[in-house]
């Protein structure tokens, strides 16, 4: 960034520093909370809230897995959410290298009507998705309600439109004359999907997937509902560490941290990647 | 959205290199034509059945009399005319008037949580636009509410609101000495304070994350000028930068108003399946009326007036804001 002809003035320096603490501490809060509460024996956890545990113990951690089957809930949260996040960045390419490349009548009316899914509620899917998956099920055996199948498409979905959006975005950003070289080669256009612009792509690829992994492993409303005990998630299975006398607050955190792991991990380490795409379609 | 304007032009001239070889002519043009379609079918046919077909099948039902007797056969439910929506908007009788308390706690929690989180996002990536040291470290941090699992962050919102073991009891009465007595949080007037500090907690990272990349489109001389001309750092910040993000902020405040309208998941872990009268969303009070009673036509009905709504609004708003936007920069 070229520094600004003139420097700043105190009164916007001190601004910014106070500004910015302030933040850093109310984003913080809810972390440190969730660190120091998941080293806690629980006597620290259903008393008085202490800021430090009266003595670390990794207890909560191996107590996670027993007290709820947290793996179970674990393996099913991760089957659905790759699956789904899978599914969706293939389709989402497809969709992609069509809108990117090719000129074709409705195109914009597919990229709008995909897009504005997304501004839907989720509530006004719900009903209508969960009698369709019943009766499918009625109606030919195919259980889609209450299986992960279901679930799986489901949330395939939820992440499709934005993937297809953050994907044009990085088709178009890859050079025409590179996929327009291979077509001359004699590649099909799919060998020139596959062997050029996906290959220059994979940065991007690797976002969404990430994205729409997230989004699965996120979503608490069909999985409260479309789920039954074996096929449970993260989203609902934590909520089961409360007992009628006590409530397992200290495995809760702990349990909240191990989940929340893998996908912060994830977003931190491809952020520059995500939030490119993610920007792109709203300063365009 | 750019793409479309550039397309044309470029699929002129791929249109011209295949057209120079005779013999490939025809399967080309047929390959052209049907492909895009074959590459968009898998997407639209998944469009299709997980959105537009319920949709369409939702606007059926909330002409229906579906109550628990019919789910599983729900074309035998008799039709109901009108009554769902009838039954809706009948703010004399209880259904209605609750659905319209939830309404207008739903838009009273909305405005405010867009407001705060356009607000400190904005100011947020102000802060940000000028390196010093430190700043990529603190803007991964302010993006952990966003990358953390709604559920995940909630619950432990949840444990600070907690009455004789939270936080923020603690912090307030204890050390402070604010209140006379512990608060109750997720019961309650004070649920929706609760509520509002979550949803901002959760939602501000993506105002920032959409300002930040607006900020880096405004050309560079801009500042500069304004400098020369005299214009102090504030004066910039109030003439140059805050103009310039209108078209980021259109698509910024309908993205962020329709989101938090139709926010589920935060609600719904921070206060359960029964959400305090206060802090009652739309959407947990349709997911309820429908669930609880097992009466989905009225459910159906309230989703179906809840997108007309939406509808209604995203129209307005975008008319409104893109005249707006013309006429200031006539």
């Amino acid at each position: 960034m070229p520094s600004s002809p003139m420097a700043p003035p105190r009164s916007f320096l001190w601004t910014r520093r106070v500004f910015l603490t302030l933040l850093a501490g109310f984003v913080l809060l809810p972390v440190y909370v969730m660190i120091s509460s998941s080293l806690k024996p629980l006597a620290d956890v259903t008393g008085k809230f202490r800021w430090l545990p009266s003595e670390l113990t990794f207890q909560p951690y191996i107590d996670i897995w027993s007290t709820v089957p947290l793996a179970r809930y674990f393996v099913n949260s991760l089957i659905v959410a790759s699956a789904a996040a899978v599914c969706s960045v293939v389709i989402a390419v497809f969709s992609a290298y069509a809108v990117s490349r090719y000129d074709f009548r409705g195109k914009r009316v597919f990229t709008v009507t995909v897009l504005s899914t997304q501004m839907f509620p989720g509530i006004l899917f719900l009903l209508p998705l969960f009698l369709i998956y019943v009766n499918i099920g009625n109606a030919t055996g195919i259980a889609l309600f209450g299986s992960r199948g279901g679930l799986i498409l489901t949330y395939l979905t939820f992440s499709l439109p934005f993937s297809i959006w953050m994907l044009i975005g990085y088709f178009d950003s890859v050079p025409r004359d590179l996929d327009e070289a291979a077509l001359v080669d004699g590649c099909g256009p799919l060998g020139a999907l596959f062997r050029v612009v996906v290959p220059a792509a994979i940065p991007g690829i690797v976002a969404v997937t990430v994205y729409a992994f997230m989004t699965a492993w996120g979503e608490v409303l069909f999985a409260s509902v479309m789920t039954n005990d074996t096929t449970r998630t993260l989203a609902v299975g934590l909520q089961g560490y409360s007992t009628l006398y006590d409530v397992y607050w200290n495995q809760i955190m702990a349990a909240s941290l191990v989940v929340s792991v893998p996908v912060v991990a994830g977003f931190l380490l491809l952020q520059r990647y995500l939030v490119a795409g993610l920007t792109a379609g709203a300063v365009k | 959205m750019t793409s479309t304007v550039e397309l044309p032009v470029r699929k002129g001239e791929s249109g011209e290199k295949a057209a120079r070889g005779p013999r490939r002519r025809v399967p080309g043009r047929i390959r052209r034509i049907g492909l895009p379609y074959l590459l968009l079918l898998p997407a639209l046919i998944l469009e299709l059945l997980v959105h537009l077909v319920p949709m369409v099948i939702g606007i059926v039902m909330s002409f229906k009399e579906l109550t628990q007797f019919y789910i599983r056969d729900w074309g035998a439910a008799p039709w109901a005319g009108l009554d769902n929506f009838r039954m809706s908007v009948d703010f004399d009788a209880p259904v209605g008037e609750a659905l319209l308390h939830s309404f207008l706690v739903t838009v009273g929690f909305t405005l405010a949580s867009v407001g705060l989180c356009w607000l400190i996002g904005t100011a947020a990536a102000i802060c940000m636009q000028d390196t010093f040291r430190g700043r990529g470290l603190l803007r991964a941090l302010f993006l952990v509410p966003y990358a953390l699992p709604v559920y995940a962050a909630v619950i432990t919102w949840v444990f600070m609101f907690q009455h004789d073991n939270g936080l923020v009891n603690h912090v307030l009465h204890d050390q402070l000495g604010i209140t006379d007595k512990p608060s109750f949080w997720l019961i309650g007037d004070n649920s929706f304070i609760a509520l509002l500090v979550v949803s901002v907690w959760k939602g501000w990272p993506f105002a920032f994350l959409i300002v930040m990349a607006g900020l880096q489109n405004i050309p560079r001389e801009l500042y500069e000028a304004a400098a020369l001309d005299g214009a102090g750092m504030w004066q910039q910040i109030r003439r140059i930068t805050l103009p310039s993000l209108g078209a980021v902020n259109q698509v910024l405040i309908l993205v962020l108003f329709l989101w938090t309208f139709n926010d589920f998941n935060t609600p719904y872990v921070l206060f359960g399946k029964s959400a305090p009268e206060a802090a009652d969303l739309i959407s947990v009070h349709i997911y309820q009326a429908s669930f609880v009673t097992w009466n989905f036509g009225t459910g159906s009905a309230m989703s179906v007036l809840l997108l007309l709504f939406l509808l209604l609004v995203t129209g307005v708003y975008l008319a409104v804001t893109s005249r707006g936007r013309r006429a200031s920069r006539a």
